[in-house]
């Protein structure tokens, strides 16, 4: 008796070891996924920035700040050939090749410096500008000889430093890694979540409201909800090709535009909101829905009045398995032309755009050793993005939650 | 309405079957106490008739068990219907066939003084009346146990010959005091036997109401008198 | 506060009748699909009087009940025949608004339930569904008046804006009393309504009962036979879906009249 009393311990120790073991093995998992991203893509966050005198009365621009303050400022400063100046800038104080130490769209900067304030015309300043991109790798130690060699030549000398990347989280794709930049694919997975969760979440509400409640018990509403079952299942690059179908060849809307994009991942979308909706309404006590009615209740006012608020949790968390689901999906969107090197932030769910994860996709393809850490970095932002989703979906559905 | 099936608790049957047997119980000692009273009355047995005083203090406890075991039954089963209306009955049958067993103390207490004195007179009616009675007893309160109403109303009918019993019983003693003035205290005696007698009777009738409105709910019409001695004179 | 005494009350008439009658079923049959579960009804139903149907389980009782406000409708596959009267008017008419009817028609049911609002909410859904009151202080006003009349206002007078989950069991049986008062119905129906509740709250039901009786009419299924005996004047007794014995009530527990009544009252039943 004794004997089997301790063997019943000692199988509970056992199963109770096992769970925490699989509970360990999958939080390593993710810690490893969490470190490794972020020790590769925290660098992308950081930008070495050079130090470069700039004497604008001494060199050949041809700009008059006067100009500067009327209509014809916009005209005057792109007719003036910045890039150059800024060229010939480095090249003077870093000595021969050295235009290669700065940036490619470091005159951008000086541009913007010169806008706010045409007074720098009038002499000589002192710039901070991101390096190049081979010079940035090397001052993250990473780089190939030259550069290591120029830049640390130029970091004993103080002309080095470090500061937030901004225009990572403010630009868009580009060729060159240092001046690459986030927000256009930011802004197109968000527009095309809009699209996406707008089309979405109505429509599988309410199909869920209507099988539940309305629908009779007969074949047709079995092999409804079989399609339903399966279309959840149905692997996302054949919803691409279905948007590449439909939306595309027969409907001509605008390629790789988010709406397209909205469109298929909200067909996508749509039938995990319908099963979670229709299990989150069965889950509804019927004393309920005969309480509402035996006050006299509509069918109607009882959904919408006494259902739909107790299926919310429920519902939410759904949209939330969904929505997540649809905003790391790169094969569909791939296929609906989502993939295009897109150099302007979209400006309505029109315009071409690119998702975060196509761009980070079209990153990794990248050949230059610049856009390894701005993948990663990408990805960070992903993952931030995707948090702060979840956090909204999560405190929404808490604020919903009613005792009963 | 039916006697036969049982309730589904087991233990209310046992209930209603105890306070029966106590009902049935009283019945008994009250017949035995008539039967032993006339007969120490005919024998002029004092202690038989001693004995028959003394047995009166246990129907006397019966009565209280009735009582205590219809309240409780009341209490703890809330009897409906007609098992209600038979609690309420035996509570009632109790006190009635308590009172029963007094007459026959009565009569019993009478022995000593009948023992003196002359012969006996022709009283067979006596006997034959308390014989009646003493039936009249025993088969209505075998109509309580049994629900039978129709045996109930057949008692009252004998209640009947009983009266007439007494009627004459009544004027042949009368005639008797008349004739023979020594003999008054011993008819007076004999008259109050007689008389306990008839009132037996008539409580056996009554028994007999009481068992018809628990079996069937409703009341037992008029039963049928004897002529009343006192409108005859 | 007046208890009805029941061996003053004069006995109830066995049928309703004249101005008293409120709801007339004729031959009512129900199927759920094949299976018939009340077997041709007919009775009436008045508002002086309160009403109990008692029986076995499983004898129809509930189900004849659903149907005086067509709860039955719900349940697919429920069949009902028969014609049902309330005020003259046939129930399953097709012009028939069955809003309207369980507006007018009220429920209580065996497990309180509450909706998941506050106390004002639940008592209030009614009426602004039913556009009873334009504006908050004729709404207060309904909310006040129901509760008064449930047994409830004292106790809860202070905590209108707390959830009416939070209530004990027989509070929210009362707050459910009240949101069916609430809507200002002709009958309540009351299925096994202190079933699930101690016996302190049961008699608060049942004194609430007796305050309730004659302002609307009263129809009350309940297993307890001892609670029927109290609260009603009439009681209806189901058995197999046959309507057995319909009469006064005292009538009925001192002397049914039919031989399944007795054995089921007295306990022989079975």
């Amino acid at each position: 008796m004794r004997a089997r009393i301790r063997r019943r311990y000692a199988a509970e120790r056992r199963f109770k070891w096992l769970g925490f073991a699989a509970v360990a093995l999958s939080v390593g998992f993710l810690a490893f996924l969490l470190v490794s991203m972020a020790s590769r893509g925290l660098g992308g966050f950081v930008e070495t920035r050079v130090k470069l005198n700039i004497d604008f009365a001494a060199s050949d621009l041809f700009l008059d700040p006067a100009t500067l303050k009327g209509e014809g400022a916009e005209a005057a400063l792109a007719a003036a050939d910045i890039e150059g100046t800024v060229a010939a800038a480095a090249e003077k104080q870093f000595g021969p090749g050295g235009a290669a130490i700065v940036s490619e769209a470091a005159w951008l900067r000086v541009r913007e410096a010169i806008r706010e304030k045409p007074e720098t015309l009038a002499g000589k300043t002192e710039f901070w500008l991101p390096s190049s991109s081979a010079f940035d790798t090397a001052a993250k130690s990473d780089g190939d000889p030259p550069s290591e060699a120029a830049y640390a030549k130029l970091n004993a000398a103080g002309g080095v430093s470090r500061g937030f990347n901004w225009s990572f989280l403010g630009g868009s794709d580009a060729t060159d890694p240092t001046a690459v930049g986030i927000w256009g694919a930011l802004k197109g997975s968000l527009l095309t979540m809009l699209v996406t969760i707008g089309l979405a979440f109505p429509i599988g509400v309410l199909s869920a409201v209507y099988l539940e409640e309305y629908a009779p018990r007969n074949r047709w509403t079995d092999l409804i909800e079989v399609s339903i079952n399966n279309l959840a299942a149905v692997p996302s690059i054949i919803f691409g090709l279905l948007g590449l179908a439909v939306f595309l060849n027969v409907m001509h809307l605008p390629r790789s535009a988010s709406l397209v994009g909205g469109l298929t991942l909200a067909l996508m979308t749509m039938p995990v909101i319908v099963i979670a909706g229709r299990n989150a309404i069965k889950s509804v006590p019927p004393s309920i829905r005969d309480a509402a009615l035996g006050v006299g209740a509509s069918k109607v006012q009882v959904v919408f009045h006494h259902v739909l608020p107790l299926a919310l949790p429920g519902i939410l968390t759904g949209t939330i398995i969904g929505m997540a689901r649809a905003l790391g999906e790169t094969a569909p969107l791939l296929m609906i032309g989502m993939r295009a090197f897109i150099a302007t932030p979209p400006s309505g769910i029109s315009e071409p755009a690119t998702v975060l994860p196509v761009q980070i996709f079209l990153w990794s393809d990248e050949v230059s050793r610049g856009f390894v850490e701005k993948t990663s970095a990408a990805i960070i932002v992903l993952l931030v993005f995707l948090l702060a989703m979840n956090g909204l979906a999560i405190y929404l559905r808490n604020k919903f939650e009613r005792r009963w | 309405m039916h006697p036969g099936s049982a309730h589904t608790v087991k233990a209310f049957d046992e209930d209603l079957n105890q306070l029966r047997g106590v009902i049935s119980e009283m019945g008994g000692l009250a017949e035995q106490a008539i039967r032993e009273a006339m007969r120490s009355l005919a024998q002029r047995d004092l202690e038989a008739a001693r004995r028959v005083v003394e047995e009166d203090a246990r129907l006397d406890a019966l009565e209280a068990e009735a009582e205590r075991q219809v309240v409780q039954l009341i209490a703890l089963r809330a009897p409906m219907a007609d098992d209600l209306r038979e609690a309420i009955a035996a509570l009632k049958i109790a006190g009635v066939v308590e009172r029963i067993g007094d007459y026959a103390k009565n009569i019993a207490k009478r022995v000593p003084a009948l023992e003196r004195g002359g012969s006996t007179e022709p009283l067979s009616l006596l006997p034959e009346m308390a014989r009646i009675t003493t039936e009249m007893v025993h088969d209505v309160l075998d109509a309580f146990v049994e629900r039978d109403k129709d045996k109930a109303a057949r008692v009252c009918e004998r209640d009947r010959a009983v009266d007439d019993f007494y009627n004459s019983i009544f004027r042949a003693l009368l005639t008797f005091m008349m004739e023979d003035p020594q003999s008054i205290t011993r008819s007076t005696h004999l008259l109050f036997v007689a008389k306990n007698l008839e009132r037996i009777g008539d409580h056996a009738t009554n028994i007999a109401e009481m068992v018809y409105f628990a079996a069937t709910g409703d009341r037992l019409t008029e039963r049928p008198r004897g002529n009343d001695p006192v409108a005859s004179q | 506060m007046t208890q009805v005494n029941p061996l003053q009350t004069p006995p109830a008439p066995d049928h309703a009748a004249g101005d008293d009658l409120k709801i007339r079923a004729k031959g009512v049959n129900v199927f759920y699909g094949d299976k018939q579960a009340v077997k041709d009804v007919s009775l009436d139903i008045g508002t002086e009087h309160v009403t109990a149907f008692i029986g076995p389980s499983g004898c129809g009782k509930s189900t004849f009940l659903r149907t005086l406000n067509r709860m039955n409708d719900t349940i697919a596959g429920a069949r009902i025949e028969g014609r049902i009267e309330l005020d003259g008017e046939d129930i399953y008419a097709p012009a028939m608004d069955v809003v309207q009817l369980r507006a007018r028609v009220g429920m209580v049911f065996q497990k309180p339930n509450p909706f998941p609002k506050s106390i004002y909410d639940n008592v209030a859904y009614g009426p602004r569904i039913h556009g009873l009151a334009r504006g908050k202080a004729p709404l207060d006003e309904i909310v006040e008046k129901s509760l008064r009349r449930a047994g409830l206002w004292d106790e809860v007078k202070d905590r209108l804006s707390e959830s009416g989950t939070a209530l004990s069991g027989g509070q929210q049986q009362r707050l459910c009393i009240a949101r069916a008062i609430a809507v200002d119905p002709e009958v309540i129906l009351m299925d096994e309504p202190a079933s699930a509740l101690d016996p302190i709250a049961t008699a608060k039901i049942e004194e609430l009962i007796h305050e309730l009786r004659g302002r609307y009419a009263i129809v009350i299924v309940t297993h307890n036979m001892q609670q029927a005996a109290r609260v009603s004047q009439r009681t209806a007794f189901f058995h197999l879906g046959e309507l057995v014995e319909y009469g006064g009530t005292s009538q009925i527990f001192t002397n049914p009249r039919v031989p399944r009544t007795q054995d089921y009252i007295t306990g022989r039943y079975g």
